[in-house]
């Protein structure tokens, strides 16, 4: 009883000060990259040019903005951190370490030189000029970008991860029956998958088909958005061409494993008027897109507003730097750290309750009258 | 006079707060005159809130 309340304890410092500690050092490393890039007019705006002093609002506005996009090196806090190989198809293959960047911001390679402006590599010349049009779109040539980026990263890892763990849990039963080892935890959760989600939705006559995808699915949002709560400060989640990506695999399995009746209630809905049919038909067929995309948006939003919340309010502290503002502020985000623990858990739920409806709806069989 | 944008967007956050609340509040009581039924009410409850929830997030990132 003692020694959970010491774990309880120990949990409850760790998301207390993890927030802390990396607002401070995502903070730290913004400054620097500020001083490197006085002279971008772009970022000019954050300055407060007349007395010469940063603009602390813009400051914390850029260093969200910052935490929420995707990088090009595995950046910790300061000092800590390593580079992630660029790729870029411009006339051939061309593969670098983002620690060219290092260099003057302009990294040179086979002749050509490249230049990150706002989270996008950009073909410059040696001194990296950047030039814009009207609406401040820089004009330079943007060449096919598929490097290993920090959500990439993650994603690899985590897929690793995974394949490990689950592998392991799978082996242990086939020396016995009683889970071992992780899968102590994760059998309840599997099975919770399988009996809660899965069959109701989906039928006992054919979930088993769908249960592999059900569950890598299930586990991987779970796993990143509790990787997205860590120091590390990855946001994969929250990325709209990752959560599209996890649609789209739902989209097609769905249409994929249409059955006749499925695709009779889209185009001839039965059972209704036929002047009405037409009409539905073209409801039925936005529904069929819509779903993803709302599928797309939900998880993808909440984690981005998740980030959001939690790093404003950490702002505030800096907007009033006092230590009388910072401690309820700190407790605030404590309280949403633990909130999001929730979300992660929730969002992660409705990805594959929604889906395995999808999948219930694609298969279903409908006793004919 | 023009109405900027980001009116429409609270509007529409205000009426999707609205509507989890009545399926919050709607599930309450339920659950209540029928504890045994908590389970199903729960996962009917988290689904339309989902749904509603995608609507205001739409409206929020739209602005």
């Amino acid at each position: 009883m003692r020694s959970n309340f010491t774990v309880l304890i120990a949990l409850a410092g760790f998301l207390f000060f993890t927030p802390l500690a990396y607002a401070q050092g995502e903070n730290h490393e913004e400054i620097q990259h500020e001083q490197a890039h006085h002279e971008d007019a772009h970022h000019a705006e954050v300055h407060d040019e007349a007395s010469g002093e940063k603009d602390i609002k813009g400051v914390i506005k850029e260093t969200i903005e910052h935490h929420l996009a995707d990088s090009y090196e595995f950046h910790i806090t300061e000092g800590v951190g390593f580079p992630l190989p660029v790729i870029l198809v411009d006339g051939g293959l061309k593969v670098f370490l983002s620690s060219e960047f290092h260099h003057g911001g302009v990294a040179a390679v086979d002749g050509a030189h490249y230049k990150v402006n706002h989270g996008k590599i950009y073909k410059t010349d040696a001194a990296g000029t950047i030039t814009y049009d009207d609406h401040h779109h820089p004009t330079n040539d943007k060449p096919l970008d598929l490097s290993i980026t920090k959500n990439v990263f993650m994603i690899l890892v985590m897929a690793v991860f995974m394949f490990f763990l689950f592998r392991g849990v799978a082996k242990t039963y086939q020396t016995s029956l009683a889970p071992k080892k992780a899968g102590r935890f994760l059998e309840p959760i599997i099975i919770y998958v399988r009996d809660e989600i899965a069959i109701p939705n989906i039928g006992e006559k054919h979930y088993k088909k769908y249960m592999s995808y059900l569950l890598t699915v299930f586990f991987f949002i779970w796993f990143l958005n509790l990787v997205g709560m860590t120091p590390l400060g990855v946001n994969v989640t929250g990325n709209i061409a990752i959560t599209f990506s996890l649609a789209l695999m739902t989209f097609i399995i769905t249409q994929v494993s249409g059955k006749k009746d499925y695709w009779m209630h889209i185009f001839w809905m039965p059972g209704v008027p036929v002047l009405i049919r037409p009409v539905l038909a073209i409801i039925e067929l936005i529904g069929l897109f819509v779903k993803p995309f709302s599928l797309m948006i939900r998880l993808y939003a909440n984690m981005l507003a998740g980030h959001v919340v939690i790093m404003s309010i950490l702002g505030l502290i800096f907007i009033f730097s006092s230590w009388v503002a910072a401690v309820p502020f700190s407790f605030l985000t404590l309280f949403l750290s633990v909130l999001e623990l929730l979300v992660a858990a929730l969002q992660a739920y409705i990805f594959t309750m929604l889906t395995s409806l999808y999948f219930g709806a694609a298969v279903e069989e409908h006793e004919h009258h | 006079m023009e109405i900027p944008e980001i009116v429409g967007a609270g509007l529409i956050v205000i009426g999707a707060g609205l509507g989890i609340g009545r399926i919050g509040g709607s599930a309450m009581d339920a659950i209540a005159r029928q504890p045994e039924a908590a389970a199903k009410i729960q996962t009917a409850m988290i689904i339309a809130a989902a749904l509603i929830e995608g609507i205001g997030f739409a409206a929020l990132f739209a602005k």
